[in-house]
């Protein structure tokens, strides 16, 4: 059962768990960050703002560390290609993480002189880390070319994916938040999600126009059946959330949490979307899973200790959300 | 090939900036949160308010030092594969499950329990949140645990096997609990309670310097002195015998800690000496006769093999791998970097002893002592970093002893692409530290002026606009006493 065969399968699907949570969890923080005002008048409304992700965004961050750690140690040839390639994107990446990781804290506690300055840094992190992760997640997806062609894709892509975090950080705002900045949270969700659908409609079109091999992938029979249902539930979740936030606030604050569901389903379905354009290269048109995996005897130690951790975590993980639940305004926050 | 070269040597001080800045936060948070644990339950048993001020002004200490180091740990999972790429493609399959183990158990339990230790204690009771507390300290100690593992294991290599080129492991358990582990990791530990030892101290005695009357800084002063009195002398115990065990595996370290070229019986224990790594030679030597051979070898005629007599390298792994290298390390940062942990070392010891004696005869701290003290706040930060180097520099020319050298290992990027980045991240991590030592004064003198508690309002809470009463008023007053955490 656990063989050279399937081990790289369980750990690619484990992997690919990994970085979806960890776009959802940290896209929300992340995308907080790249939406917090910047007038210097406006502090109250981002002392809110942060304290909806207070608590959460420095677990949401090591759902990364997680990925990464997977890629390195399952397939670490494709973890040494992957970033040979990146080096320089994703070193900037870091700096933007380091950034915003750091600012979060110093807010609160520098002389009061600098504490707007670690504002900006906050913001200006998270930006730069969305930015870098879409420019690096558009390098993967064209085979890292510097061609102008797949530059102005991976610069397109990181645009999207900037707006896909503030997507699912306006939508978390919604829920955790209420008054001015909920209302505020409902425009951003808009304006950011019509984007984002935009940008996820191109990835599809240009991929399919570019590579034959994804066109057999997506519409081969019977195939096409369960992969059409794929962009369909997308499309429809999408919609179903563009049509829900015209409509807010309801009374009562009712379905404040639908639209981050909804978002959870277009980033769940584009994911899946990726999933099957390239399953199982690890590096597309260049390595399979196969080629790039540790030896078994590795990769099931691991797994062991995973299939007992992992329960765990996410236990404990909805046991933090459960003790911070409720509107963020009433977060006693240090 | 010269690019080769400076790409190498450029990833090493790449990784060496990275790490030491990355451990400098950490070595201060293992043993933080163990006291941290400690003020909780004594708050939790006494009520006293006291307790949970000391706890309230050092969890932001401890949340601040955590972001620091969590951002730069970060770095250092993408480090290995940016720039190191051969080390997971040869010993992958004993560092990959190491490394899953460390996220799996460690980053997860720290990170998620921190924000309930952070921003909980109004939420959950107060037992929840000590189990809270318990639970992150649990969490970087395990941490500490497995990367550890991992370092040994590179020091001293057991358990394995090597098939086609690439190590496989054979036996967990003597992966794990390889020859220098045990030692490592309990002179690792005593290190960081040592580092937050003095750091508490000092930061207290800056606040007691700055004319804050409350009885918080004093505890904490108290009880970094008691921590340090008592770990002192441990550490130099398993100091010396962690010296002894890397003497028995890998001696080229030893000797040139002791600055021992040729081979020596009744080798002298060397206060000063300058190495001349041409001539291969000290000079100016300052030496207790026949010491080092006494203390490594408890006999005063035993011998030291030295550096001249280690061959040429050849890697176990690659057969094909030439090189003209002496199996040594560079002497003089080795010989120096063990001088100056001994001697902050030896600082430590005697100011720890003064304190607890000025404890013990119920005087109160002399002013020239608190300035003492507040020149140690950073002295585990010299020391763990001195020892570190040793130990790492001690490893060289290899990565991974007898395996796999740094020079295999190393990315074929060109070197300017290494060089722009460290240049990036050296900036960065220059003006984070200074932010960072600068925003700890800022929060010693801010809790300078915060009334003692029992006067202190029960309505104050940080990190609100001094111009919003309205949203000053909803805040609920915290239950545990003053929410000013001082």
């Amino acid at each position: 059962m656990l063989n050279a065969e399937t081990l790289p399968v369980i750990f690619a699907g484990l992997m690919g768990l990994a970085i979806l949570v960890y776009a959802l969890l940290d896209g929300y923080d992340l995308g907080v960050g790249i939406l917090l005002p910047t007038g210097r008048g406006r502090r109250a409304e981002r002392d809110r703002m942060i304290a909806s992700i207070g608590p959460f965004w420095d677990a949401n961050e090591t759902w990364l560390v997680l990925a990464v750690g997977l890629l390195l140690i399952a397939f670490p040839v494709a973890h040494s290609l992957v970033l040979f390639e990146l080096y320089i994107p994703a070193a900037i990446m870091l700096v933007g993480l380091i950034l915003r990781g750091v600012a979060f804290d110093f807010r609160a506690k520098a002389a009061v002189d600098y504490q707007y300055t670690w504002d900006l840094l906050f913001k200006a992190g998270s930006i730069i880390t969305a930015l870098m992760q879409g420019y690096m997640l558009g390098q993967y997806v064209v085979g890292f070319s510097d061609s102008l062609d797949a530059m102005g894709f991976s610069i397109a892509s990181a645009i999207g994916v900037c707006c896909a975090y503030c997507y699912v950080g306006s939508a978390w705002l919604i829920m955790k938040t209420e008054g001015d900045l909920q209302l505020r949270s409902v425009k951003f969700a808009l304006k950011s999600g019509r984007v984002c659908m935009l940008g996820i409609v191109a990835v599809s079109v240009l991929n399919l126009q570019n590579s034959a091999d994804i066109v057999s992938r997506w519409f081969e029979w019977p195939g096409v059946v369960f992969a059409l249902m794929i962009p369909a539930i997308c499309l429809a979740a999408f919609l179903a959330n563009e049509w829900l936030l015209r409509q807010m606030p309801y009374e009562g604050d009712r379905y404040h949490y639908l639209p981050l569901l909804l978002v959870g389903v277009v980033f769940i379905s584009s994911f899946l979307g990726l999933a099957v354009s390239f399953f199982p290269m690890i590096i597309p048109g260049k390595m399979d899973i196969w080629e790039a995996a540790s030896s078994p005897e590795a990769l099931s130690v691991i797994l062991i200790g995973a299939l007992i951790v992992v329960p765990v975590i996410l236990v404990y993980t909805v046991y933090a959300y459960y003790v911070f639940r409720g509107k963020a305004t009433e977060l006693v926050y240090h | 090939m010269l690019d080769v070269a400076d790409t190498l040597m450029l990833s090493r001080i790449q990784f060496a900036a990275n790490i030491s800045f990355h451990i400098l936060f950490p070595t201060i948070n293992i043993a933080l949160c163990w006291i941290l644990l400690f003020f909780k339950i004594r708050y939790d048993k006494t009520n006293d308010q006291v307790w949970m001020r000391a706890y309230r002004f050092w969890v932001k200490i401890f949340s601040l030092t955590f972001a620091l180091g969590v951002v730069s740990g970060i770095t250092m999972s993408f480090q290995f594969g940016t720039n190191w790429p051969g080390f997971m493609e040869s010993v992958g399959n004993v560092a990959g499950p190491l490394l899953g183990y460390e996220v799996l158990t460690a980053f997860f339990l720290e990170a998620t329990f921190l924000g309930v230790m952070l921003f909980g204690i109004n939420r959950v009771s107060s037992r929840v949140h000590t189990f809270a507390t318990a639970l992150v300290a649990v969490g970087t100690t395990l941490s500490a645990f497995w990367i550890l593992a991992l370092n040994s294991w590179m020091q001293t290599p057991a358990g394995h096997e090597i098939r086609d080129g690439v190590v496989h492991v054979v036996d967990w358990w003597e992966v794990i609990f390889n020859p220098s582990f045990p030692y490592r990791l309990t002179h690792t530990l005593l290190a960081s309670g040592l580092t937050a030892a003095f750091f508490m101290a000092g930061l207290s005695a800056y606040r007691l310097r700055q004319g804050d009357q409350k009885h918080a800084p004093l505890l904490a002063l108290k009880t970094g002195i008691v921590v340090g009195a008592v770990l002192t002398p441990l550490q130099i115990f398993v100091g010396d015998l962690h010296g002894l065990n890397s003497f028995e595996y890998q001696p080229q370290k030893v000797a040139a800690i002791e600055g021992v070229w040729e081979t020596q019986k009744g080798a002298p224990l060397l206060l000063f000496a300058l190495p001349d790594e041409e001539a291969r030679e000290n000079r100016f030597e300052i030496g207790i006769p026949k010491l080092a051979s006494l203390i490594l070898t408890h006999d005063l005629d035993g011998e030291i093999k030295g550096l001249n007599e280690f061959g040429v390298v050849s890697s176990e792994l690659d057969a094909e791998y030439k090189t003209e290298k002496i199996n040594h390390p560079p002497m003089p940062p080795m010989f120096f970097g063990f001088r100056i942990m001994l001697a902050v070392g030896m600082l430590m010891l005697l100011l720890s002893l003064w304190g607890v004696l000025t404890m013990l005869r119920r005087q109160s701290f002399s002013p020239l002592y608190l300035r003492f003290m507040e020149w140690m706040t950073f002295s585990g930060w010299v020391a763990s970093l001195a020892g570190w180097y040793v130990t790492e520099i001690g490893r060289q020319p290899w990565l991974v002893t007898g395996l796999l050298t740094t020079e295999q290992a190393v990315t074929t990027q060109p070197s300017s692409a290494v060089g722009l980045t460290l240049v990036i991240y050296l900036s960065i991590y220059a003006f984070l530290l200074w932010a960072y030592v600068h925003t700890l004064r800022v929060m010693c003198r801010k809790s300078v002026d915060v009334p003692e508690y029992e006067l202190a309002p029960t309505d104050i809470v940080t990190n609100l606009p001094d111009d919003d009463p309205k949203q000053r008023a909803n805040k609920s007053p915290s239950v545990l006493g003053g929410a000013e955490p001082c």
